[in-house]
């Protein structure tokens, strides 16, 4: 390629990513700004906002109710997917394939505030509003479809030797389930739970719907609430509660682009 | 096979299904039919409609087609999934996945990795990244904007529709772009470079080599980026659906009348319309995955 061309297209790039990454420049820059406002404002670095963040109750309290939700959701899909995804795999009965399919269409189709309506109605029914089981609930059944075709693909390229060796043993059922396939499943199930994880703390809308009391609300809301209802005088607590909540997607997504290669993203959202 | 059905007998097949089964049967299928019937009555939120409510017929429907609200919110919806979808995420991301294939050089990690970094950190966060950039007097672009001699805008204010299409292009466009370098990888060197030989320029190589290899993953992303645009709810966080209603997308529409306006009934038949578009791109992309599979 000609030398001009090259260079309009390196500057081309260079711009774009320069739109990309310049909103983002204010979540590490204003935690440990001395001055925290809407602008960038660079001081010598302070943890102040980290110690005002500590001191603030509600915010500690969403903390632990994110993990609730986020790791009590994780046990149910990954408990309920490997089960459902094993039989699957080892299984040949009719409407099988079609099964598969409904699942993943009411899981593309059923989304966003259109489902959250009749969810809504459903768990005021069943006194599930307000509740941590209630948004657990809600957040496996969206999601257990996707695990269940990530974990199915899995065990499927799994050769069964290993459970017909176990069988001669005399193993059946759970005890099978449990001493050999949980073990061979081992790195589908992590996949799944990282992807479960990382989908359900970075939701917003779910528990903006489902919970109603501040002392259960998760960080999604509790920032929301606190931008809202205190807006600026407190931007400094807001931006350090805004980096902590999101390290872990950050130190996930590390991780995983240093292991995998970005490419593997296409595969673990949506 | 035969040595399949020996490892778990029917019985236990059933049993290790019905958990997952049950729990999508009773909160993702049953509110998807649920909703069918609430959009027929005129149940509510709270007081005695919340209670008992009653049949309406299809008034839900015809009223939501009579609302100046229903159609603004179905205009400003369709401007941004063609402005953020279409416009933004995927012309972007199949430009940049281009260009990168071009280049071939350390671009490549640093663009996807910032189109990355946009995508996966929450929403409630990049909500507020965009709040505090858009500030009309700290925020970062018009900081820029006023050092090149420009005026500051209240941005969220005088172009709220603008505002949300550029903020969610910025927030989806690295999956179109993923999706694309890696079809862009599988064309074999070959034909570009024969077609170079044959004088080809770079707009028709793209049109008459690359075009062709790329159509049906190009065709997966555009039904998919539609579904996910529609249903998004982000915006709410930077606009609320406002100034007057001019940033208000059918998801905040949906939101306003269910559960700030409590009508649950009628926004039960709004979200049924939404539910219906959303099924007819997932029948599509099902069509589009098979013809792929079958071409």
């Amino acid at each position: 390629m000609p030398k001009l061309q090259r260079a309009v297209l390196a500057g081309f790039l260079a711009l774009v990513s320069i739109w990309f990454v310049l909103p983002l420049l204010w979540l590490f820059v204003t935690p440990f700004s001395g001055e925290p406002s809407l602008g960038l404002k660079f001081t010598a670095p302070t943890l102040r906002n980290f110690s005002e963040l500590m001191a603030a109750k509600t915010a500690l309290a969403a903390f632990k109710n994110s993990l609730i939700i986020s790791l009590g959701s994780v046990a149910v899909v990954v408990v309920f997917a490997s089960l459902a995804s094993y039989a699957l795999s080892r299984s040949s009965f009719y409407g099988k394939q079609g099964l598969l399919t409904l699942l993943l269409i009411f899981s593309s189709v059923v989304t966003g505030v259109a489902a959250m309506v009749p969810i809504y109605a459903l768990c005021q029914k069943l006194k599930l509003i307000d509740s941590f089981l209630g948004v657990i609930l809600v957040f496996s059944a969206g999601f257990l479809p996707t695990a269940i075709f990530i974990l199915k693909d899995f065990i499927d390229r799994v050769p069964a030797a290993y459970e017909e060796a176990a069988l001669v043993d005399g193993s059946a059922g759970l005890d099978l389930y449990f001493r050999i396939v949980l073990p061979l499943m081992g790195p589908g199930l992590a996949v799944v739970a990282v992807l479960c994880f990382v989908n359900i703390w970075s939701n917003f809308l779910v528990p903006f719907v489902l919970i109603r009391s501040n002392a259960k609300i998760p960080i999604s809301v509790a920032i929301y609430q606190f931008f809202n209802e205190v807006g600026l005088p407190r931007i400094g607590l807001i931006s350090a509660y805004s980096l902590l909540y999101a390290l872990p997607v950050l130190v996930i997504y590390l991780w995983v682009s240093k292991k995998f290669g970005f490419g593997f993203f296409g595969g673990l959202k949506g | 096979m035969a040595s399949n059905r020996s490892i778990l007998s029917r019985r236990l097949v059933a049993a290790f299904l019905a958990p997952a089964l049950a729990l999508v049967a009773v909160f993702l299928v049953f509110p998807a039919f649920w909703v069918l019937y609430l959009g027929l009555t005129d149940q509510a939120l709270t007081g005695v409609k919340a209670v008992m409510p009653s049949f309406v017929g299809f008034r839900n429907f015809s009223r939501a087609f009579s609302d100046h609200f229903f159609y603004n919110a179905l205009k400003v919806s369709f401007v941004f999934v063609l402005g953020s979808a279409w416009i933004g995420q995927a012309l972007l991301g199949l430009v940049l996945a281009l260009c990168l294939h071009e280049l071939k050089s350390k671009w490549k990690a640093v663009v996807s990795g910032a189109a990355v970094l946009a995508w996966i950190i929450p929403e409630v966060v990049v909500a507020y990244l965009w709040i505090a950039f858009l500030d009309k007097d700290f925020g970062l672009l018009n900081q820029v904007l006023a050092a090149a001699g420009a005026e500051k805008i209240n941005w969220l204010y005088k172009h709220p529709l603008l505002a949300i299409i550029v903020f969610n292009t910025w927030r989806g466009t690295a999956f179109s772009l993923l999706l694309f370098a890696g079809a862009l990888e599988t064309i074999p060197p070959s034909y570009i470079e024969s077609a170079k030989v044959m004088g080809a320029g770079a707009i028709r190589r793209f049109f008459e080599v690359i075009l062709p290899q790329i159509r049906a993953i190009l065709l997966t992303d555009l039904i998919l980026i539609t579904l996910w645009t529609f249903n998004v709810f982000t915006p709410f966080l930077l606009t609320g659906g406002g100034p007057s209603f001019k940033s208000e997308i059918l998801p905040i529409y949906i939101w306003r009348t269910s559960f700030k306006y409590f009508k649950l009934g009628y926004g039960s038949g709004v979200s049924t319309i939404l539910l219906l578009i959303n099924f007819m791109f997932a029948l599509l992309y099902l069509l589009a995955q098979r013809r792929a599979k079958h071409a």
